[in-house]
């Protein structure tokens, strides 16, 4: 649920970064947060545990620019991706605009993509949203190591329905913003429609 | 869309920040943020500038859903106040009309007592504010008026951001 301020005149949207344990989603946003001029960017906040696996959620405020007089900021989250942690995935969940879901390229991590998917699609219409209605896209992710399954195949199970979808390698930041873009321009182009 | 934009007008931006802006006096406060339960701050008065207001509206919105959910599996509808005492400086967090959050950051200049007291009163004038806001942004929406700022955007406007 973008907030917008005509008082302040702001515009604040959530975008939420969702996918399997280790998949790569809190190093899309490290690599953001590496990458983004000081002044556009506030403090990156990782609630995890000890390991570095995320425990709640990792926070990034971007504001980005003005569009039309309009201070345009985007709020990303990352969901912890192990399925214990259910529970908390669908808290991050509330209010959110846009949704990246991070693949993991490996073949031993497919069931984990499948399974997290339907999770996203079941959290989702649990407070009323369609993934199929919201502005989505789709990232193969680690595209860097051996062996990983070919993106035909990744496109067929994880991305059916034909969103935009990158490869990346979120280690270097290789897609890492045209991900972000691509959901970005998704969102902004839904306001446009006032929905 | 299953639920309809958060919207703020300059009228009611004005009273909200009258309301926060006693409260803060009356109850002699460092800082108060108004935080909507999505993590975006809506306003903030006082010493705001020695806080990260951003962080503390996304992590507040965290900790109400956190406890929203403990509060659930126990069987209560929410927990419409929370409180952290600190060594110097305290938290009062509390849910105004069901919808927003109010933060009221406070230290031993004024006790709990007189910010439960405060904060109760102010409640009442802000979910008055609120409730008018989300009628007049229903009405503008079913009236049609295309006020909205990015009805015009343009494909170029959007690649500028990323530039
Ligand atoms: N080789 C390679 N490793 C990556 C890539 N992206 C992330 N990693 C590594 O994968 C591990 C897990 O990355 P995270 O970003 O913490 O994963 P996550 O999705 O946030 O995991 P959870 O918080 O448990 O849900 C880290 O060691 C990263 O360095 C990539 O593109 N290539
Ligand atoms: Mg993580």
């Amino acid at each position: 649920m973008s907030f917008i301020n005509y008082a302040s005149r702001e515009i604040n949207c959530k975008i939420v970064y969702y996918g399997p344990g280790l998949c790569g989603k809190t190093t899309n946003l490290q690599y953001v947060y590496q990458k983004t001029a000081p002044e556009a960017k506030g403090k990156m906040i990782s609630l995890a545990t000890e390991t570095e696996r995320t425990l709640f959620f990792d926070f990034l405020p971007l504001a980005l620019g003005e569009i039309r007089g309009f201070k345009t900021r985007f709020h990303l989250y990352t969901v912890p991706g192990q399925v214990f942690y259910d529970a908390s995935r669908k808290l991050i969940l509330k209010g959110v605009d846009g949704v990246v879901f991070v693949a993991d390229s490996q073949e031993e991590r497919m069931d984990a993509n499948i399974e997290s998917l339907e999770n996203l699609r079941f959290n989702l219409k649990e407070q009323g949203y369609d993934l199929d209605r919201l502005p989505y896209v789709v990232q193969y992710n680690k595209r860097d190591l051996p062996g990983v399954l070919p993106v035909e195949e990744l496109r067929q199970e994880l991305n059916p329905t034909g969103v935009p979808d990158f490869e990346a390698c979120a280690a270097t930041g290789e897609g890492v913003f045209e991900t972000l873009k691509a959901v970005a321009k998704l969102i902004l182009i839904d306001l446009k429609k006032g929905r | 869309m299953a639920y309809p934009q958060m919207v703020m007008y300059d009228e009611e931006f004005k009273q909200i920040n009258f309301v926060i802006e006693k409260l803060l006096r009356e109850a002699n406060a460092k800082v108060i943020f108004l935080v909507d339960k999505n993590g975006q701050l809506i306003s903030g008065v006082g010493e705001t500038d020695r806080f990260d207001t951003t962080s503390l509206a996304s992590l507040t919105a965290g900790n109400i859903a956190a406890t929203g959910g403990l509060a659930k599996l126990i069987g209560e509808k929410e927990f419409s106040i929370l409180f952290h005492e600190g060594e110097k400086d305290n938290l009062h967090i509390s849910i105004v009309g069901g919808r927003v959050i109010l933060v009221v950051i406070f230290d031993n200049r004024s006790s709990l007592g007189l910010v439960r007291l405060r904060v109760k009163k102010a409640s009442e004038e802000l979910t008055g504010i609120f409730d008018r806001l989300v009628r007049k942004a229903e009405e503008k929406e079913r009236s049609g008026v295309p006020e909205f700022p990015f009805a015009e955007i343009t494909d170029d406007d959007i690649d500028n951001l990323f530039s």
